[in-house]
């Protein structure tokens, strides 16, 4: 089933808020850099991802992370995965 | 009220999790206590009933007062209790006091100790005109030293806490006034302290409508707690009164727990520098092999249970510190004390600003999984003000590990009564001379702080060296 652009950013400021609940993540530029902007640690991003991951079924390989830097990046990964 | 640290005198009753009435057993986790550095869940000493709770939520008491009064399980208890929690047989101790266990006092003494009153005990708080006595002086009724009869806080006190205050004598006493204190209405983007985000959930406030007494703006727990209470009273004078305070550039004034957390690491850290001669040993470990075989391994693995570099770098300095039981352990009494086995603290910073280092308990005993679902489960819970009482005090030696924040190098303070530390830095690719050839390798750098009077440079070199050699066989760990 395949991903809209807007479902997967839906996504990634869902899977933010579950780690920063007041995160203002629709706001954001989407060329921000999401674990700076939110101070996610490694673990922090690891909890990112498995929500990710579980929201969108698609897969998501350590390989995948440097594009997971911004929300852009998160929602073409989710997208393309997904078509 | 049990001792969580060698640092710790006193320590704030958050909340009980348990009720009168309810039948807890040895280790049930029955109240969080704030030891100034991080919210503690404290566990029961003992069985029983909860009889009666001897202080109040809310109250600051000392080290070794007794928090709630246990009854002996009766036979029909007893059987009650069994029926709902299958459990051996259990015998009915003597009416002991919980989870308090005073360290002064142990055995009959405590069993035989009166119970205290309750309104003898909300020592901190402090009658009505007193409170307003303080209030008007500008003092934190929570910071001031009781010397009443049962500890109370008199008028004396007050004013010798302010006097104090006014000649700049005790710093970590001066006059802190929340109702007035410069405030910030917290713009987007503001940072917010992980345990104020927990209670700003519980307590059902929006933080876009807290302002912030913190440095920097950041939202402190107290500063929703104070949201919360002023929601609770009419929106009258109080709330317009804050919103109308001075704003950006005045808000140097930290809270009176930031100051405390701040005052409790200040005091800790400047015993270690007193105290412990240190000597420092560093080296630069190639880390190829292991984060290919984390490439490896993660790939096969779920996400949930995906390993950080973290993870693998806390097993093989348990290991390290197994072969080398010199270097984990404590100094007491003018001699090493070695650990009962090695419970590795992992510094974790907590409510922007405050740090604490709770222990995995037999670090070297779980497999790089278990390691890694446990250090998941401690940040969790330290940011959540939820860690248990033994993860504070157990502690044999301290990792630090501060590559998330960007540097490559740390120097790091020994935790006294502990003999080392080790330094971890960001892993960074490093040019690296292999066989006389020069490639691009992942590298990190490990910096192990030792007491001198504990162990000479020469261990702390073995150990390092121990950790590289272990970072080579990342499969075999």
């Amino acid at each position: 089933m395949s991903i809209t652009d807007d479902e997967a950013r839906a996504m990634v400021a869902r899977a933010v808020r579950r780690i920063v609940p007041d995160a203002q993540v629709e706001t954001l530029a989407s060329d921000a850099d999401l674990r700076r902007t939110f101070e996610l640690d490694s673990l922090d991003f690891l909890s990112f991802v498995e929500l990710l991951v579980n929201d969108s079924g698609v897969r998501i390989d350590e390989d995948d992370y440097p594009d997971l830097t911004t929300t852009a990046g998160c929602a073409d990964l989710l997208v393309r995965r997904s078509a | 009220m049990p001792s969580l640290g060698a640092d710790m005198d006193s320590g704030t009753l958050v909340e009980w999790l348990v009720h009168e009435g309810d039948t807890v057993h040895r280790g049930d986790p029955m109240a969080v206590v704030d030891t100034d550095k991080s919210a503690i869940e404290v566990e029961s000493f003992d069985e029983g009933v909860v009889e009666s709770f001897l202080v109040e939520p809310g109250t600051r008491v000392a080290v070794g007062t007794p928090l709630a009064a246990l009854a002996p399980l009766t036979g029909a208890t007893a059987e009650a209790a069994e029926r709902q929690l299958p459990a051996p047989a259990r015998r009915p101790p003597a009416r002991k006091h919980a989870a308090t266990r005073p360290p002064a006092e142990p055995g009959p003494s405590t069993a035989a100790r009166p119970r205290v009153p309750k309104p003898r005990v909300p020592v901190p708080v402090g009658a009505p005109p007193l409170r307003h006595h303080a209030a008007e002086l500008g003092v934190d009724l929570t910071r001031v030293a009781g010397t009443g009869p049962h500890g109370e806080v008199t008028r004396a006190d007050v004013d010798r806490a302010a006097a104090e205050a006014r000649a700049g004598a005790r710093p970590e006493r001066a006059p802190v006034r929340p109702e007035t204190a410069p405030v910030r209405p917290v713009a987007r983007g503001t940072q917010v302290s992980p345990y104020a985000r927990r209670l700003a959930e519980e307590l059902g406030v929006d933080l876009a409508r807290v302002s912030s007494t913190g440095r920097d703006g950041a939202v402190r727990a107290e500063d929703v707690r104070r949201a919360a209470e002023a929601s609770a009273r009419p929106p009258s004078a109080p709330v317009e009164a804050r919103e109308e305070a001075p704003a950006p550039g005045a808000g140097e004034v930290p809270g009176s727990w930031e100051r405390s957390a701040r005052a409790t690491i200040a005091a800790l850290m400047s015993r270690s520098k007193r105290e412990i001669p240190h000597y420092y040993v560093a080296t630069t470990v190639d880390l190829s092999a292991a984060t290919e075989w984390l490439r490896r391994t993660n790939r096969e693995r779920p996400v949930s249970e995906r390993l950080v570099p973290a993870a693998l770098l806390l097993k093989t300095t348990a290991l390290a510190a197994r072969q080398h039981p010199e270097l984990n352990g404590f100094w007491a009494d003018g001699r090493f004390v070695p650990g009962e086995d090695v419970h590795l603290g992992v510094a974790v910073s907590v409510r922007g600003g405050a740090l604490v280092a709770p222990a995995i308990h037999h670090t070297a005993d779980l497999d790089l999984g278990e390691v890694m679902a446990a250090l998941r489960d401690l940040v969790k819970r330290a940011r959540a003000g939820r860690l248990r009482r033994a993860e504070m005090a157990d502690p044999t030696l301290t990792v630090t590990d501060l590559g998330d924040q960007g540097v490559e190098e740390v120097i790091g303070v020994i935790y006294p009564p502990q003999v080392a530390l080790l330094g971890v830095g960001r892993i960074v690719e490093r040019p690296w001379a292999v066989d006389g050839m020069i490639g691009v390798r992942p590298t990190v750098r490990l910096t192990l702080s030792g007491d001198h009077r504990a162990t000479d440079g020469a261990t702390g070199a073995r150990f390092l060296n121990t950790i590289e050699r272990l970072l080579l066989h990342p499969e075999e760990l």
